[in-house]
């Protein structure tokens, strides 16, 4: 099997899997949709050789952030017949807004490529490995890697001041 | 041992680039199409991943590992920005018992 087949058919199972899960009813299912979906990216890194990449992908992404989805999901108790019903009419001019949204992207990236075919030439082609993206995180990247870390505790004492069970119940 | 690009093996650049768009494409409709917040909040999930994929697979292709710093650092901004949304939900959900976001129309306290 060639590579090209073998990419095509990894897109279209991408593809597939993201359509899920927009088109599924219920919310439970739409999270394990889009599980498989982060999987299927995944893979695609790996193809890229961004194996670091594909092994945080899945553990932030699929491990992560999907269970906190499904864990709220099951906390407010939500199912297929809770779910909010959609007129036809925005369905349809949602997907006519995003086929022009697609035409207008494709048509402004399709043109910069050109503008670097010199140095994809020269490529290395190991930039995806661990040893490689560590030295550039704590020499070029470290400051914005420190900021971050300023930005995840901001969201835990948020979260954990939102989450918290108010005193006095507003009617 | 490092094996060589896909770019090198005959798939184009072009091939993400649409593939990633479409992703993106389909995060959007989302958006627009459910009603559901927590189902809003995963489809700008998946408009976040289509923009990394094509962020790699650049990265890959012009050789600079840049791009894949980046993407790291779009994954640390979604984390946060989930856990913080998804306990508005909850808080929200809290108050008005629904999360539909048609119903979220009432800012009075």
């Amino acid at each position: 099997m060639s590579l090209e087949t073998i990419t095509t058919i990894l897109g279209g199972l991408t593809i597939g899997a993201a359509l899920m899960v927009v088109i599924s009813r219920h919310p439970v299912r739409s999270v394990l949709y889009l599980v498989l979906t982060f999987f299927l990216i995944s893979s695609n890194y790996i193809l890229m050789n961004a194996q670091f990449l594909a092994v945080v992908n899945i553990i932030v992404y699929a491990g992560a952030i999907m269970v906190l989805f499904l864990f709220v999901l099951m906390l407010l108790n939500l199912d297929k017949d809770s779910e909010p019903k959609t007129h036809i009419l925005v369905k349809i001019a949602s997907v006519v807004a995003g086929g022009i949204l697609f035409t207008v992207l494709i048509a402004a990236l399709k043109d910069g490529i050109a503008l670097g075919e010199a140095a994809a030439a020269s490529a290395q082609n190991n930039e995806g490995l661990v040893q490689n993206l560590g030295q550039l995180l704590f020499s070029k990247y470290v400051l914005p890697f420190e900021v971050s870390s300023v930005l995840f505790i901001a969201s835990m004492v948020g979260a954990v001041l939102l989450a918290k069970r108010e005193k006095q119940v507003i009617d | 041992m490092v094996l060589g690009s896909i770019f090198n093996a005959g798939v184009s650049i072009e091939y993400y680039i649409v593939l990633s768009t479409i992703l993106f494409v389909i995060g959007a409709i989302g958006v627009m199409v459910r009603r559901n917040a927590i189902i809003l909040l995963m489809c700008i999930e998946l408009m976040l991943n289509a923009v990394n994929l094509l962020m790699v697979a650049f990265s890959t292709y012009f050789g600079k590992a840049d791009g894949q710093i980046f993407v790291f650092f779009i994954m640390v901004v979604a984390a946060a920005e989930a856990t913080v949304g998804l306990s508005i939900l909850v808080m929200a959900y809290r108050n008005i018992r629904t999360t539909d976001v048609g119903l979220f129309n009432k800012l009075k306290g």
